[in-house]
Formats: structure tokens, sequence, C-alpha cells
């Protein structure tokens, strides 16, 4: 489904992603862990098409199609969703707003008739029990005032609604007591079928055991330096981070 | 080309053309008023750069020609008519075609017994009293050069009288159309709306061209809200984007009163609204809300005065500004709260958002206060859309323009949801639609 190969990127000038591969196949879930500053959200926000972010190098081809050359908006009509790290807030223009838009406007660039509003709101309202969210809250500008946790609901929320072929959730589980946790990895695990994938950037091991991965890499100094199955996980979280100062070589085989 | 003759001179010579063109109305008492003015008039300076009031407001170009005082009487086309009014909208309207009374074009409910909505020229006639009571009393002119040539060359306008106790339920939308055939021309529509006390009234001023024509707007609309009166206005100014329009807008308010104005402003070259409330009596409210959408080379000004001249009362103003191109936005609002003006509340808010790296906003928020007793707050913030969450909105596979239109509607929503007509509110929100996201 994905495969990003030697990628390079900058951020104003400095180079965050220093040759990173990767390759996703569908039905699987990914784990990409590493300290901060691994360039882990960047590598996330550079998929989903943050046009301040420079690809200086490689490439990135998803469902047979060169990644890179495709807009940010065209990426998620492909089927590509980014859960946000920070979700951001937008007075002004409510959930329902926001995702009747999002929704038709995906439809329409899949040669898709437009959703009526019956048809929408019975959508929503199915998808929203998901996460576990009150009606009200679609009324709500999104994200505006929204407690930590009902931001991450909302991405998963948004998730369920435009039922995307690869979804990256970056660091969704940051912030999140045990209950907001287990919410929306269980969202997350009932969208999982064999026909999609899942990226799971985090930082720590803990929301792993809530979604299993089937592969986890380590990410450091925006490079790969060690891929593994969950088992990988827990050694990073027994280990920490720190035998990443010392050089790659302490945790190779 | 002929050469342009200097403004001032212009004017004086085309007076006489003008009184002819009054025909009978000249004998009328009047037209004293009108040749006090045009004294005025010359002895006023037309304002510059160097001005205080006009620092940012370049209206030199308004100069260059030689308007026609007088212009030809007619009826707008039907389809016209229709294009203006909104959908559905139970209304009284009056139409003006080219500054001049279209009774033709306009239509009228039945009215509460003693209650007039009509024109100026035929209140003078039969309205005398009520015209000699109002008729410049707010918008004086002493100072005020476009005013004073207002009075100069009064023609015509719209007159809604509410006596004490009257509601008119419908709306009353005003229609000022230019249709002057590529002919430079000026029309200035005199405006007096009274509401007595306990009276209720909604005006909608609605100023649009039928083509893209050169030409100048000098409109002068008082209003008197007496004790406990409810005056709704709306005023919405899409002229043709050739066109010059300077109006001034006083407002009276006696104790209690509720006055609430929104100014929707998105057309003209040049174009220039001072909007002047004056608290007489205690407990009075008075919102002035505006939304001017601006592209090209458009130049807007909003000039605001709210004046607590008296204790208990409340302002709100909330102007927003959406600017493209190489379009000039400028917002002076004073709140000036007397002496004597203690339990004052007064909000005011002016927020711009500039859509390209050309467009320029001058805005001077001003709070005077001499009270001690009050709650004051101003503010003023000139941004541009949010990268981040355009990103955020592409990511969810929304499309560039569709984004920018969402981020714009929700900027400008608060001013929007405030109109209290939800057609004029529709109104609205359409044309952001259609200006903004042309491709759906």
């Amino acid at each position: 489904m994905l495969e990003v190969i030697n990628l390079h990127a900058n951020v104003e000038g400095n180079e965050i992603l220093k040759g990173i591969n990767l390759k996703v196949n569908a039905g699987e879930i990914h784990a990409i862990m590493g300290p901060n500053g691994s360039g882990k959200s960047t590598f996330a926000q550079v998929l989903a098409g943050k046009e301040e972010y420079e690809v200086t190098d490689g490439e990135v081809i998803y469902e047979g199609k060169n990644l890179l050359d495709l807009s940010a908006e065209d990426r998620a009509r492909e089927g590509l969703f980014l859960a946000f790290q920070y979700p951001i807030e937008i007075p002004g223009v409510s959930n329902t707003n926001l995702l009747k838009t999002a929704l038709n406007e995906i439809r329409k660039y899949r040669g898709e008739e437009e959703l009526d509003t019956m048809e929408f709101l019975s959508l929503i309202k199915n998808k929203m029990k998901l996460v576990e969210l009150e009606e009200s809250f679609l009324k709500r500008s999104v994200n505006e005032g929204f407690s930590g946790g009902e931001k991450k609901r909302n991405e998963i929320f948004q998730m369920a609604v435009l039922n995307p072929k690869l979804a990256i959730l970056d660091e969704t589980d940051s912030g999140l007591d045990i209950d907001a946790l287990k919410i929306v990895a269980n969202g997350v695990n009932q969208l999982k079928t064999k026909n999609n994938a899942t990226i799971v950037v985090t930082h720590y091991q803990r929301l792993l055991n809530y979604i299993i991965p089937d592969f986890v890499h380590v990410l450091h100094k925006g490079k790969i330096v060690k891929s593994g199955g969950k088992e990988l996980a827990y050694e990073l979280e027994e280990k920490g981070y720190e035998w990443l100062k010392n050089g790659s070589e302490v945790l190779a085989d | 080309m002929d050469k342009v003759i200097d403004f001032k001179e212009w004017m004086n010579q085309n007076f006489d053309v003008f009184e002819k063109s009054l025909n009978g109305e000249k004998s009328n008492g009047f037209h004293k008023v009108r040749k006090e003015a045009l004294v005025r008039f010359n002895k006023l300076s037309l304002p510059t750069l160097k001005d205080e009031d006009w620092r940012y407001t370049n209206i030199s170009p308004l100069f260059k020609y030689n308007f026609n005082v007088v212009t030809e009487q007619k009826k707008a086309s039907d389809e016209l008519v229709k294009k203006l009014l909104f959908d559905e909208m139970e209304a009284h309207h009056l139409v003006f075609v080219n500054g001049q009374y279209s009774a033709e074009n306009s239509k009228l409910f039945d009215l509460p017994k003693g209650v007039i909505v009509g024109n100026i020229l035929d209140a003078m006639k039969n309205n005398s009293e009520l015209i000699k009571k109002h008729f410049g009393k707010y918008a004086v002119d002493q100072d005020q050069v476009f005013t004073a040539l207002s009075t100069a060359f009064t023609k015509d306008g719209a007159f809604i009288y509410a006596p004490d106790g009257k509601v008119i339920e419908k709306p009353i939308h005003i229609i000022f159309v230019t249709s002057a055939n590529g002919d430079k021309i000026l029309t200035q529509p005199r405006n007096l709306f009274v509401a007595g006390k306990n009276s209720k009234v909604t005006i909608i001023e609605h100023y649009a061209s039928e083509a893209n024509d050169i030409y100048f707007t000098n409109s002068i609309t008082e209003i008197v809200a007496d004790e406990n009166a409810i005056v709704d206005h709306i005023k919405l100014q899409e002229e043709s984007t050739e066109a010059f329009h300077i109006s001034r807008m006083e407002i009276d308010q006696e104790r209690s009163s509720n006055f609430s104005s929104h100014l929707i402003s998105r057309g003209g070259k040049i174009s220039r609204n001072e909007f002047n409330s004056r608290f007489n009596g205690e407990g009075s409210e008075c919102t002035l809300n505006g939304l001017f959408i601006l592209e090209d080379n458009q130049l807007f000004d909003a000039h605001t005065m709210i004046d607590h001249a008296k204790p208990h009362c409340n302002s709100h103003e909330h102007y927003k500004g959406i600017l493209d191109d190489k379009s000039f936005g400028v917002f002076n609002g004073k709140v000036m709260v007397r002496e004597n003006a203690q339990k004052t509340n007064a909000f005011q808010e002016n927020n711009n958002i500039l859509l390209s790296d050309q467009a320029i906003v001058n805005t001077k928020p001003q709070l005077e206060i001499f009270a001690d007793d009050v709650k004051c707050s101003h503010g003023a913030t000139i941004g541009q859309l949010n990268d981040e969450a355009m990103f955020y909105l592409k990511a969810r596979g929304i499309g560039d323009e569709a984004a920018k239109a969402m981020l714009i509607h929700a900027f400008a929503i608060d001013v929007i949801t405030s109109i209290k007509s939800e057609y004029v509110k529709d109104y609205v929100e359409d044309f952001l639609a259609k200006r903004f996201n042309q491709e759906n």
C-alpha cells in the first residue's frame, strides 16, 4: 500500500528526515517510535502533504501513485488520513460542516454522488458511538474549547467518518488519561480491516497495549534505526531511548 | 475628453440647471434651505489627506469628474428590481432610480394608521411640520462639505414616520439603484426616518447599480429613535466597483431606545461611511456592526462615533474586514464617554483579514472616557488566514478554494448571525459563498 524510499525532508532549512525507508501493506499496523526530535511528527506531516516541509530526496509510492506529487487534499481524497498530534481549533466552522464538506469533496473526487442530509446524519450518528461523543458536539466549532481527550476523540471520529485506507495517528495517545486512551484505541481497533493499514506514531509503549502493532520501527535522528515485531516496543519501554545516544549498535541483534 | 472643471466651481455652475429641474419646488419654502447650504458648501474646503478625518482616505479621484447633477427620472426594469429584492421576504419596498422616487417600482402593503412610508419630496408638501422639525437637525452641515452639498441639491430620498406606539411589522426595503447608461451622474439620496415613542421599525437601505458605471452617490440619512423606540437598520452597499459612495448617517437616540445597524459593504471604487449615534437619554442601546469585503483596488472607509452623552447606556460595535488584492480599508471608530455618562458599557472591536500581501488596512479604535464608573473595551486585529487551519481542512480532503471559503465564512459569521433578518442573513451568506467558492 505504502512504500517510502530514502525519504529526506527539511524543515526551515534543517534536514529532519535523513533517508527513511518503510513498507506498509494492507491489513498491517505499524508503530513508529522514537524520542522527541527524532522526526516522527515531521514524517507524519510530510506524508499528509504539509507544504512547509520540503522533500529534498526520495520517493513515496502510495497505491501505485507517487504520493509526493499529490496535494494534501488529493492525498486525503485518495484515502490517506492524518490524526493530528495537535488538532487545530477552528472557531466558526462546526464539526458537522467540516465533515459534510470533507466527505462530499472526497466523494466528488471519486466520482460518487454527494450524500444527502439524511444519509449524512445517519452516518455520523453511527460513527459517533464509536468514540462515545455526544450529539451536541456536532454543532460546536471544530476543536474549539475541547479538552485534550475530546480533541483526540474527534480525530478518530473524523477518521471513522472518512474511512481512510491508510491512517497515520500522530501521538494520538499523548496527554490522554487511561479511559480516553481506551476509547481512542477501541475506535481504531474497530475501524481496522484487512484492506486498510495504520501507522501509529508514538513516544510511549502504553498505547501499543491497546493497539497491537504488527511491526515496530525506531526512528532516531531522521532514520529508522531498528525494526521488529511488537516485542521491540516492550524492549524500548524497558530500556528507554537512552541507548540511542550511544549509537544504534547496542540494540542490534 | 473635455477639460474637467473644478469640483466646487462645477457644482455652482450647475445649480441653476438643478433649480430648473425642480419645477414648482423652487418656489416652496424649503428652497431657502438649499440656497443657504450652497453658501456653506462654498465656504468649506474639500477634504484632503491633511485632514485628520480623511488621513487615510484619498478622495481626490472623485474630483476628477464632472458629474451631472440632473438625472433622468425613470423606472427601473422589473428584472433589475427583482434581482435586488430578497427572495420570499415580505417587505414594503421603496425604489429610487438615479436618486428619484419611482412609484411604479415601489410597493407598499397596508400600514398602521398614521404611519408614513414614502419619499421626502412628497413629505415636504404633505408633512412639512415633520420636515421642519427634523430635516438637517442631526446631520448638521456647518463643517461637513459633503452634507452641505447634499442639502444644497436636496432632491429626494426616503421618508419614514412611525408615530408613537406604532409598530411597522414588515421590513421596509429601500432600493437606491443607479441606472446611468454610462452617464456620469451624481445622486444624493436624502433620507429621514423618525420612529416615535414605543414604535418599532426595520429599515434596509440598499445601494446598487445596474451596470459597472462611474457615478457618485452622496447620501445622508437622519434617524430619530424616540423614547423606547426600536429601530433596526441594515445598509447594503453593493454599487458599481467604479462608483464613489460617500454617506453619513446620524442617529439621535432618546431614552431607552434601541438602535441597531449592520453595514454590509462590498461595492464602490471609494466608499466612505460615517455612522454617528448620540445617546440623548438614559438606558439606551446601540449596536453598530459591519462587514466589508473588498477586492481589486477598492477603498472602503468606516468612520463611526458613538456618543455616550448620558449614563446607563450600552453600545456594541464590531466591524470586520475581508481584504483581497490591492484593496485598502480604513476603520476609525470612536467611542466618547462624557463626564456624567456613568455606568456606560461600551464594547468596540475591529478585526481584519488580509487575503493578499498587497491589501492594506488602517484601523484606529478610539476610546475617550471622561466618566469614572464605566466598562469599556476596544481592540483591533489584522491577520491572515490561518495556515494551520488551512492544512487541517486540506488534510481532510477539502480543496484550497473550499477551505478558504470556510475560514472566511467562519471569520465573518458572528457579524452575519447578529443580523436579525433571516433573509438578509441568507443574502449575505450566499454572496460570500459565491464570492469565495466560485467552483461550487
